[in-house]
């Protein structure tokens, strides 16, 4: 017996909840008791009879609204196979949740209600499905019954969807992906368990029918072997395993590979598990490999054959599903978890976003939750990635705000990469092109205000938060400034002046946290600066003037600093005024092979 | 022609039970290495019982990276609680026990009055108490994701806040197999590496694995209360109620749980093969046979799980 694991999408209205009520009533997998709670609850919408459609509601909510909000996964079997369903809602603003059921399915299940034919909703699924590279799509015409089992209006519905899952991939020419089309009542219990009476016309399988026989052993094929070292088992000298679960492909004892990113290789001297040893093994088992030499290897690098290795990039294309309430920012850093690596990364951009329901690709300078998109994304250390149609589980990551540790967005490694070598070479690295990697631009913010604690204590929150936001942030205090201002008092600002400089050159926001009384002289060095690198910020504190101190007559931003959270809401305003001034907007310079 | 490596057929694909065995050494490894302080709840059960010996097939021959704990409700059957001593000394493992017995006496649970005094619910307040106390930041638990409706929606690294709360609404996506265990101090993961699978795939593996469990799940003779359809353990804690009367029954459980609630089922399976064709063709639930106090309303486990609960 195997397990096939299988997506349906939809909402009430499709039936999608009576079609798995359905299926499990009819294949004896309703238990008495969950049918009493149908029977006992407060709201039963059937107006006779039980509502099959109660069986899969979960939550308090969705009971009550008649609604399904998240991803439910139910289990059922029959004496071929076992199945996994997970079970999403299908409206447009639930795009994550499908996404997420799809992402381990063999199989989806597509439903059309007879009456409307396909719909935009319909058409939604079907990309999704292959979006998530889902092998096989059952189409699912249901509420025949309430077209008096037509075969015209199978026909019709046919004719007007067909081409557009043909487009997606399913059942065209070589790619071994599938769509099966199945007319059906849910209510009824046509062609869902048992062969329907009512439509002599259609000769195929049952839904059931169809899900106990499709061929997925050959889906992912054999593959190159992909082993992510997840845990190293080192009990004593004597045994280092790594342990993991093989991604593809197959490994034997005997098998000469590659530990990446080292590129340091050994052979494979056992397969160990807690039941013995094998000679082989093949994904998705768990195993603990041990090798021949004393290599170096740890969790989240990768073991693989020498003839076939994935790509090592720094830099890569992908299809993004994303999952946040907050916008993707590119300004900001996210760590990428691929297999067991996660490193830091930021999206350097944003090719296009696809409208879901008519497939167009429209330009874009973000995402926004739900919506999907092509991104490039650029990670601080090197992944081993291979394009998510060939492989899904080394062709997926998660993005993960460091901030909220939420994770933001789903990504599929594009088959097509833009050649690393093909950009312009970098023959200087100037600042154009760290400001390029670092996502933001080099400015000086001086902090003009009297000296004191409250002074510094913005600088200090400031460099904090911006350093969080990814800015390569750095404070310069009255120690520095006097420090190579040493020849005296006239001489002093010329040295400071080529520090703040070298810093801009370098791609840092420099953060001065030094006094200067005298705004003639602040003028100089902003004038120094030159195209506004230089930014006055004037604090203003409550404790009113300074006996030596005299505002600039035109500082670049004024802030309060008042109130009981006087410093962090001075920081706050401080980088939502930078953002304004699009300090943070990554200019987009650097070419795709650059890397970091 | 010589024989090489690559002429020797491939290994053939997963069985279901490979399979889930598979993705929970996978989890099970995946939550080790990503948390700094994880424990493992073993009760005695069954569930737990089948964890176990995945930790085994995930670590060893190396020790398990986390200690096991048992939140005792003091109200258990004796044979388990004689299990888990048992199995965690086998298994020359650390285990922790905290009683709910010792959160009443010292004041953190007052007992509800009147006639609920289950401590499925009391279990809460000790099971944090002790979280709080070792500092774990992640907590692997045997539950199902075919128990319960709530269960059904819960993700495999379930993430909690400073409170130990759930909340269903706000969950953080799980594609794939790629887990996000990254949290802030002070919050927590509950890690269900069991979640895809059925008390059906549990016996199977423990028929497979020939695991070792507490006596009373295989049939035997004792005494019970027959009470609204469920067959009752008679024990200190659950006498029968004026009109009812005691009567003897071969009966195994289903599910061990605290002995004032956890009802057995009327069997003569004496061996896993038995039970897993009783099993596979049983229609009633595990908790709907067996557990009173999930019969309260239909959202009583939400409520708990929302609560800090398991």
């Amino acid at each position: 017996m195997d397990l096939l694991r299988f997506s349906t999408a939809g909402s009430v209205d499709d039936g999608k909840s009576t079609l798995i009520g359905r299926l499990l009533y009819d294949s004896k997998n309703v238990f008495e008791d969950q049918l009493e709670a149908v029977a006992r609850s407060k709201v039963n919408r059937a107006s006779q009879g039980i509502d099959l459609s109660l069986l899969t509601d979960g939550l308090r909510a969705e009971r009550e609204q008649g609604i399904t909000i998240d991803v439910a996964y139910r289990y059922f079997s029959t004496p071929r196979r076992k199945f996994i369903i997970a079970d999403t809602p299908g409206h447009e603003q639930y795009t994550r949740n499908m996404a997420t059921g799809a992402s381990t399915a063999h199989l989806a299940i597509v439903l059309i209600d007879a009456r409307y034919g396909a719909l935009v909703q319909s058409r939604r699924h079907t990309f999704i499905a292959s979006l998530l590279g889902i092998p096989h799509v059952v189409i699912a015409v249901n509420k025949m019954d309430l077209v008096g089992f037509d075969e015209g209006v199978w026909d019709r519905i046919r004719a007007d969807f067909a081409p557009f899952v043909a487009q997606l991939g399913f059942g065209s020419g070589a790619d071994t992906r599938e769509a099966t089309w199945i007319p059906l009542s849910a209510l009824l219990g046509d062609n869902v368990v048992d062969r329907s009476v009512n439509m002599p016309w259609y000769r195929g399988p049952s839904l059931l029918e169809h899900l106990e026989a499709v061929d997925v052993a050959g889906d992912e094929g054999p593959g190159a072997l992909r082993f992510p070292v997840q845990y190293v088992v080192r009990p004593d000298l004597d045994f280092r395993g790594f342990a993991g679960q093989i991604a593809s492909g197959v490994v034997r004892r005997g098998d000469a590979v590659v530990c990446l990113p080292a590129g340091t290789r050994s052979t494979v001297a056992r397969i160990h598990t807690y039941d013995g040893d094998l000679e082989a093994a093949g994904a998705p088992r768990s195993v603990t490999l041990l090798l021949a030499d004393e290599i170096d290897v740890s969790r989240g690098d990768m073991l693989v054959h020498a003839d076939a290795l994935p790509w090592v990039r720094t830099t890569f294309d992908a299809d993004v599903v994303w999952m946040a309430n907050e916008p993707l920012d590119p300004s900001r850093p996210y760590v990428v978890k691929h297999t067991t690596r996660s490193v830091r990364g930021r999206v350097t951009r944003v090719r296009h976003r696809v409208d879901v329901n008519s497939l167009a690709e429209v330009p874009a300078d973000c995402l926004q939750l739900n919506e999907i998109g092509r991104l490039q994304v650029t990670v601080a250390q090197p992944l081993y990635l291979d394009a998510y149609r060939d492989q899904r589980r080394t062709g997926a990551f998660i993005l993960i705000d460091p901030l909220t540790n939420a994770t933001v967005a789903a990504g599929m490694v594009a088959r097509e990469q833009p050649d690393a070598g093909a950009g312009e070479p970098l023959r200087q690295v100037d600042r154009a092109a760290r400001e390029a990697q670092n996502g933001h631009k080099s400015a000086v913010l001086w902090l003009a205000a009297p000296p004191g604690e409250l002074r510094t204590a913005v600088a200090r929150a400031l460099e904090a938060r911006l350093f969080q936001r990814g800015v390569q942030a750095f404070v310069v205090d009255n120690g520095h400034a006097n420090g190579i201002c040493s020849a005296g008092p006239n001489a002093g600002r010329e040295p400071l002046s080529f520090l703040l400089g070298a810093f801009m050159s370098a791609g840092v926001v420099l953060i001065a946290d030094v006094d200067m009384p005298d705004p003639l002289e602040r003028a100089e060095l902003r004038r120094r600066g030159g195209s506004g690198d230089v930014l006055e910020v004037e604090l203003v504190l409550p404790a009113g003037p300074h006996a030596e101190w005299q505002a600039s007559p035109l500082p670049d931003a004024r802030i309060e600093v008042t109130g009981p959270d006087a410093v962090e809401g001075a920081v706050a305003r401080i980088v939502a005024w930078l953002g304004e001034r699009g300090l943070f907007g990554a200019p987009r310079v650097v070419s795709p092979g650059a890397g970091i | 022609m010589p024989v090489t490596a690559a002429a020797v057929a491939d290994p053939p694909p997963l069985s279901q039970l490979e399979a889930l065995e598979a993705e929970s050494i996978h989890i099970l490894r995946e939550a080790a290495a990503e948390f700094e302080r994880p424990c493992l709840l073993f009760s005695g059960g069954k569930d737990s019982i089948v964890m176990l010996r995945l930790a085994e097939k995930a670590f060893r021959p190396g020790r398990f990276p986390f200690p096991l704990m048992h939140i005792d409700t003091e109200h258990n059957f004796p044979e388990v609680v004689a299990f888990r001593d048992f199995r965690a000394a086998e298994l020359g493992e650390r285990l922790i026990v905290r009683s709910v017995e010792d959160s009443i006496r010292s004041g953190r649970i007052v007992e509800r009055p009147g006639q609920d005094n289950s401590r499925n619910r009391m279990q809460t307040t000790t099971l944090l108490d002790a979280i709080a106390e070792f500092k774990f930041d992640a907590v692997f638990g045997g539950a199902r994701r075919d128990e319960e409706k709530a269960r059904a929606k819960e993700r495999i690294f379930s993430f909690r806040d400073a409170h130990g709360q759930w909340d269903p609404k706000n969950q953080r996506p799980e594609l794939w197999s790629l887990y996000n265990g990254r949290i802030q101090p002070g919050e927590q993961v509950r890690v269900f590496p069991i979640s895809n699978w059925t008390e059906l795939d549990i016996w199977m593996y423990i028929g497979q694995e020939k695991l070792a469990i507490p006596s009373i799940y295989f049939a035997h003779e004792r005494p019970v209360i027959l009470r609204g359809g469920l067959v009752l353990p008679v024990s200190h804690l659950l006498q029968p109620l004026p009109g009812e009367t005691i009567v003897a029954r071969t009966v195994r459980f289903r599910t061990v749980g605290d002995m004032s609630c956890t009802a057995c089922v009327l069997s003569d399976a004496a061996t896993p093969t038995s039970i897993i064709e009783e099993t596979a063709v049983t229609r009633i639930t595990e908790r709907g046979a067996t557990r009173v106090d999930d019969q309260v309303s239909e959202a009583s486990m939400e409520d708990r799980k929302k609560a800090g609960y398991f």
